[in-house]
């Protein structure tokens, strides 16, 4: 029962991606392309997940636990840092150029269509890469704080 | 390239995004951030880590199915980039979201509704260089 209803949360997600627009990278473009062919769309696919999100986790969050497990598993961090604000800006670069958002490439990834699967491998590439960069940083970090 | 507006079909497909990052908290206490779910599912820390990553991810799959089952076609999906401009895009959409910790659906839809600071200044910083990105490849260099 946990695994079926877990893969039908994908399901509503996938559906209210499809059904928003925000698969298509064409109407997504237009949504920030306020000096050109605007489409305010976005603006109501935000709306409306915010508020029954918001809604929701007042209600969710009181409880001691979810249902399925024995822990909230929810960020804790509260200050700013120059990562997160450095990877905002880079995703939003990335977001502008190709009109997908990893949300929205996922679930239509689901129709096999080419360049839904050349983005997606791209944005794995991306991450697995800076992944793989930023261990590699940390380790180097590490080696230089053990020299002094 | 002209889109049609579109507010109840996205109104009602941004509620059933919030009722899926609902339901995998009220179930499993999870933040629906698609980028988290796809980059655990990489490298899970578990089997059971790896199991609910891989069902919400192949639950997505369906997504565009239930949307056919519905209306009688796929959802539209017109990518107005070149392919040498898609995985550029891809590829820094996957950098940018590893270092920020979260994409759209983290931070934008999850993270903003409990209110997190760090998604408040994420969400503001995408938001603005997506908008200016698009603003230089469409006005200055007319992509």
């Amino acid at each position: 029962m946990r695994n079926i209803l877990t893969l039908l949360i994908g399901v509503v997600f996938g559906t209210g991606i499809a059904l928003s627009g925000m698969a298509n990278p064409a109407k997504v473009l237009n949504f920030f392309d306020i000096a050109g062919t605007w489409d305010p769309s976005l603006a109501f696919v935000m709306g409306g997940a915010l508020i029954v999100t918001f809604i929701g986790y007042r209600f969710v969050l009181k409880r001691d636990h979810p249902v399925y497990e024995p822990a909230f598993d929810i960020p804790t961090k509260k200050t700013l840092d120059a990562r997160l604000l450095t990877g905002a800006g880079i995703f939003g670069i990335g977001w502008g150029i190709a009109g997908f958002c990893p949300g929205g490439a996922l679930p239509a990834l689901g129709t096999a269509n080419p360049k839904v699967i050349l983005f997606v491998a791209a944005l794995i590439a991306g991450m697995l890469g800076t992944r793989l960069l930023m261990t590699r940083m940390m380790i180097s970090r590490h080696d230089l704080r053990q020299a002094d | 390239m002209e889109t049609t507006f579109t507010p109840i079909a996205s109104a009602v497909g941004g509620s059933l995004i919030g009722l899926a990052a609902v339901s995998l908290m009220l179930l499993r206490g999870k933040i629906m951030g698609a980028t988290g779910i796809l980059a655990g599912a990489l490298r899970p820390a578990s089997s059971t880590d790896w199991t609910w990553r891989a069902l919400v991810l192949v639950g997505m799959l369906c997504g565009p199915w239930i949307y056919f089952a519905g209306a009688g076609q796929l959802p539209e999906i017109v990518v107005p980039s070149s392919n040498v401009l898609l995985v550029i895009g891809g590829v820094l959409v996957g950098a940018g979201v590893t270092l920020g910790s979260g994409c759209t659906s983290g931070h934008g839809v999850c993270g903003m509704a409990r209110l997190s600071p760090r998604s408040f200044a994420a969400t503001a910083t995408f938001m603005l260089t997506t908008g200016v990105t698009v603003y230089v490849t469409r006005h200055l260099f007319g992509v």
